[in-house]
């Protein structure tokens, strides 16, 4: 009795709203902000081109993200695989008549906006793993045959990805997939004997890699061989980041970030102005934001009562931390230039779409740890 | 107490980390299972987030490193003396004819720049400098608008071309045009302007959507080749950039050079054209509405002249079109901006007979006795083809066919020998697809094949089609390129020529003047050869106007006169309407092939006159005039060497400032 009153309360539009994670929101508006002011910087303190039109987007697709958690997770639940059906079949569109831009065949037109499928799919490969894994006993953990399904799930489109060539996102959709592997349960010796014939196999990847990979590795190693390329990115960020200190230049002060032009400053090395202009203090401030969202994001994880939401979650928070931690350590030249932004920060739609669609799943998660879901297999 | 919770703790470790594969049986077991999933998830999840935290101190690590460890050094190389890269500006190869005489160079000019970091508000600066210099408010729209796409301490070009009255003008006014500095820099220039308009083609500012992301684009001012030769070896043309490292003071003047690389500048290219001749070439052509013509050699494929009128100035391009000037070009119906010499496709009309011949020799379907009567027209079924003459030629044999332009004669033949071979000729003979000349306008021309007509139509080709294509109407076109370098396989003993104008990049030879022989008759070709000397030289050939009664420069040919549209029976029907009469662009096209000397065939020559009515009257007469000029040329005396021979005059890598 208590109970059906209790879920026809928590089906209620107004349960959920006042249930929604607002402390997430709050974050992530933050986060927005962070993007808003860098943006705003970049132009030589002007809202155009970019700080406008980041924060239109980030409210117009906020709205989108809250949409999303407010549908119940069941919903989510039986949709995960025709999503991801959906999102390999825009992938290989991609690949059959997508459009060459930057060097790389990612960018579909559907006609109003082009979108990367391949940064849906990050999203769509989580969500089917997690219903894939949501009613697997530990036995069938064990069992080889049972994880062939789920590891072609992974593999199938990263090698449409790697064909574009897009090595930072084949890289990307691997990790969280082999996150999603791990929580679920997967044998140790998989994990061990993957790592290793990762590494084993380092030599013959660099046969594959496309010239101007190639060149972003050299650079990264020797970023002086090529002085109007990569390599001056790298050391151009590291001036800018460096002369920043500890408590940065100051607002539209940073310099630097405009001098000799920085390219794609308002994109790939946003932090880097960021990081000019408010220091090293200010760098821990974001660095801390990114820590208090992907804490909560595990947190909503922990508490969820279905092993669907729990793996969801736990996957879409270590993809958003994976852009995090690429791109900082990209733009602080700990490791070589692969082009992942900066989300919720960097100017770019299909970016913050994605991200912001994680965080409406995981919020959906969070409203609706306690339902039931179906265990079929 | 304390010791049952150690217990439990225990126990919960133990299943969790021991049994935790283990499936037990009874009533319990499935809620164990989901608490030992649980549990395997807490525990593999805690993992990563641990490995999260981790990563994230490394990150702060990384960055204290660079911010408070190194933060002296990086503030020393940002604020005290900050190394400050310059790209220097490659200088653009020129290019000159056979001769050396120069069609595209550099002149050194002034040009006004601004550097949005230095003002407060570009477009009160630029509407100030309006009051001296002309500046339209829409280009100070395009300027702001380059701002953004721009690092703000790069210059951006306002104006070029200063006069010295402007630049003291500007430089007295200083003061008051804050960001606004006048700079030294290259503007190419087209000495013989309109006369190589359509083959050097111009050189203009990166559009929006030509950015290739190359750092050289950036600098102000920087141009490539959008048309013409400019175009086609813009690679080859533009040279590297050098590179300067200058010491910058905190307030950013500079200390001093650290390296410079200077700029590598393009490679210079020498032409096979002759530019006197093509003005001469240029300047015939203009007693036309519309007109283009090709002069080369039948044995090299040098190109002495390749001229397409009405032309245009390229200079006006360079520094940016006015937008008046832009659409009257754009507009006008003779296309001036177009290079009818390779881009103009033409139904070859008459001066295609002699493919047919050819495919009819070969085949055996006719002899050099064969004769035919002629009546007028032709029937085939229930059509009527018409010779262009009424009351028809009589009997002719195949010389009388060419050099009376008699349409029935070979009618009859392309019934006998078909589409396919008439194609295969054709092909041989270099028409209908792109010969591989140096221009990106160059066009394929068509000779329609069964199969095409299948696949564009969805219908088999018509006898009838075979019946018009013999007379190179239909569906055929031609460009005045191809119809030059048919007739040089023709008389040249039938050598795979190739049409080419680029002798020399730098010390480069990009030429070759070894071609195969091509499989066909010696006799045949000879047999050709004299329908093509009746054309000119015969008492009753179709150019006998035209012909050069000077011994040793007489020219041989084939008029040509092509429809623009179908005559109608209606047409027909009111006696030949003069064509006089109709308005220009529907009267027939004019054109002629030739080549000199008769004995042993040097030139070759294809004029187009677009609406010029007759082949004989309007075409024949330019053809008599290009060939009997380029005989007492003879550029090919003089053998083809770098810049005519004379040393570069390119200046090394110099230091200069980008």
């Amino acid at each position: 009795m208590a109970k059906s009153i209790q879920l026809q309360e928590t089906n209620s539009a107004k349960y959920k709203l006042l249930h929604l994670s607002w402390g997430l929101i709050a974050l992530l508006f933050a986060v927005a902000m962070i993007g808003f002011l860098s943006l705003y910087s970049a132009a030589g303190g002007n809202v155009d081109p970019w700080a406008s039109r980041h924060m239109v987007r980030f409210f117009v697709l906020l709205s989108g993200c809250l949409i999303i958690a407010l549908i119940n997770i069941r919903f989510w639940y039986r949709l995960a695989y025709p999503i991801y059906v959906l999102g390999f079949l825009m992938l290989l569109a991609t690949e059959i008549m997508g459009q060459v831009g930057m060097g790389a065949q990612r960018w579909i037109n559907l006609g109003i906006i082009q979108i990367q499928p391949s940064e849906l799919m990050k999203i769509a490969v989580v969500m089917a793993l997690a219903k894939y894994f949501h009613s697997a006993s530990l036995e069938d953990m064990r069992k080889l045959s049972f994880l062939i399904p789920p590891a072609a799930m992974v593999f199938l489109p990263v090698f449409l990805v790697l064909a574009q060539p897009d090595l930072g996102t084949s890289i990307m959709i691997v990790c969280a997939g082999v996150a999603v592997f791990f929580i679920a349960g997967a044998p140790l010796w998989i994990f061990i004997t993957g790592g290793l014939a990762t590494l084993a196999s380092i030599p013959v990847a660099w046969l594959f890699l496309h010239d101007y990979q190639k060149k972003r590795v050299l650079t990264f190693l020797n970023p002086e061989s090529d002085p109007f390329g990569s390599g001056y990115h790298i050391t151009q960020s590291k001036i800018a980041i460096g002369s920043g200190g500890l408590e940065g230049k100051g607002f539209l002060r940073g310099t630097q970030s405009q001098l000799n032009f920085l390219p794609e400053k308002q994109t790939d090395f946003i932090f880097t102005l960021w990081l000019e202009e408010w220091g090293f203090l200010g760098g821990l401030i974001l660095l801390a934001l990114n820590a208090a969202i992907i804490l909560y994001g595990t947190w909503i994880a922990f508490n969820c009562r279905h092993s669907f939401g729990r793996f969801m979650a736990f996957g879409l928070m270590v993809n958003y931390s994976l852009y995090v931690f690429i791109n900082i350590a990209m733009v602080t030249g700990a490791i070589p230039v692969v082009g992942v932004p900066l989300p919720l920060i960097s100017y770019g739609g299909t970016a913050m779409m994605a991200a912001l669609i994680s965080f409406g799943l995981i919020m959906s998660c969070a409203l609706h740890k306690d339902s039931k879901l179906p265990r079929m297999i | 107490m304390n010791f049952k919770n150690k217990l439990k703790n225990f126990k919960r470790k133990y299943r969790s980390s021991e049994n935790i594969y283990n499936a037990r049986k009874g009533p319990s077991a499935a809620s164990d299972r989901g608490t030992q999933r649980q549990d395997m998830f807490t525990r593999r999840a805690f993992i990563i987030a641990s490995a999260q935290g981790g990563i994230m101190s490394l990150l702060a690590l990384r960055m204290g490193w660079l911010q408070i460890a190194q933060s002296e050094k990086y503030t020393t190389l940002a604020e005290e003396n900050r190394i400050n890269m310059l790209m220097l500006a490659p200088q653009r190869g020129t290019i000159v004819d056979r001769y050396g005489i120069p069609l595209a160079v550099n002149v050194r000019d002034f040009r006004a720049v601004i550097i949005p970091d230095k003002t407060e508000d570009m477009r009160t600066a630029l509407k100030k400098l309006n009051d001296i210099l002309p500046v339209s408010d829409e280009k100070i729209d395009d300027i702001i608008k380059q701002s953004r796409r721009n690092s703000r301490f790069l210059p951006l070009e306002i104006a070029n071309n200063l006069s010295w009255e402007d630049i003291s003008a500007i430089e007295v006014n200083r003061p008051f045009l804050p960001g606004i500095f006048v700079e030294v820099g290259d503007t190419r220039n087209y000495p013989l302007q309109a006369s190589t308009a359509h083959l050097i083609g111009y050189v203009g500012r990166v559009s929006e959507k030509e950015i290739t992301g190359d750092p050289v684009e950036l600098l102000p001012g920087y141009k490539i080749g959008k048309t013409g030769l400019e175009r086609f070896y813009n690679d080859k043309l533009k040279g590297v950039p050098g590179q300067r490292e200058v010491e910058v003071n905190a307030v950013g003047r500079e200390v001093r050079d650290l390296t410079v690389v200077g700029a590598k500048p393009g490679e210079q290219m020498t032409l096979s054209i002759d530019v006197e001749y093509q003005r001469f070439v240029q300047n015939v052509l203009s007693k036309h509405k519309s007109a283009s013509a090709v002069v080369m050699d039948a044995h090299t494929g040098a190109v002495y002249a390749l001229a397409s009128h009405p032309a245009f100035d390229p200079n006006l391009f360079v520094n940016g079109i006015p937008h008046s000037i832009w659409s009257e070009l754009l507009n006008d119906p003779t296309f001036p901006l177009t290079n009818k010499a390779v881009s103009g496709q033409y139904p070859p009309g008459s001066t295609f007979k002699m493919i047919t011949a050819l495919a009819g020799l070969e085949t055996g379907d006719i002899k050099k006795s064969t004769r035919v009567n002629c009546p007028g027209h032709f029937n085939l079924g229930n059509a009527k083809f018409h010779c262009w003459k009424p009351e028809g030629h009589g009997s002719v044999d195949v010389t009388q066919a060419l050099a009376q332009s008699c349409d029935v004669f070979f009618y009859k033949l392309s019934t006998q020998i078909g589409i396919d071979k008439i194609v295969e000729v054709s092909k041989r003979f270099g028409l209908g697809e792109k010969l591989g000349f140096e221009l990106a306008e160059e066009q394929n021309g068509h000779i329609p094949t069964q199969a095409w007509k299948r696949g564009r139509f969805g219908e088999g080709w018509q006898a009838g089609e075979t019946v018009i294509s013999s007379i190179g109407q239909g569906y055929m076109l031609t460009t005045p390129l191809q119809l030059a370098t048919m007739t040089a396989r023709l008389v040249n003993g039938g050598y795979a020529v190739k049409p080419w104008m680029t002798g020399y990049i730098n010390n480069t030879k990009m030429f070759t003047q070894d071609y195969p022989k091509m499989k066909v008759s010696d006799n045949d070709l000879t047999l050709i050869k004299a329908g093509m000397d009746e054309v000119v030289n015969g008492p009753k050939g179709t150019a006998r106007g035209s012909a050069i009664n000077i011994g040793g420069m007489e020219m041989g040919g084939k008029t040509g006169t092509a429809q623009v549209k179908r005559i109608t029976k209606e047409e027909r029907a009111m006696a030949n309407r003069r064509q006089e009469d109709l308005p220009w662009r529907l009267r027939h096209h004019a054109l002629f092939v030739g080549y000199a000397p008769v004995e042993n065939p040097r030139y070759v020559c294809s004029v187009v006159v677009e609406h010029g009515i007759g082949g004989s009257s309007a075409a024949a007469p330019v053809a008599k005039e290009l060939l009997l000029e380029i005989q007492k040329r003879q550029p090919d005396k003089i053998p083809l060497l770098p810049n005519g021979g004379m040393a570069f005059t390119s200046p090394s890598p110099e230091k200069r400032k980008g």
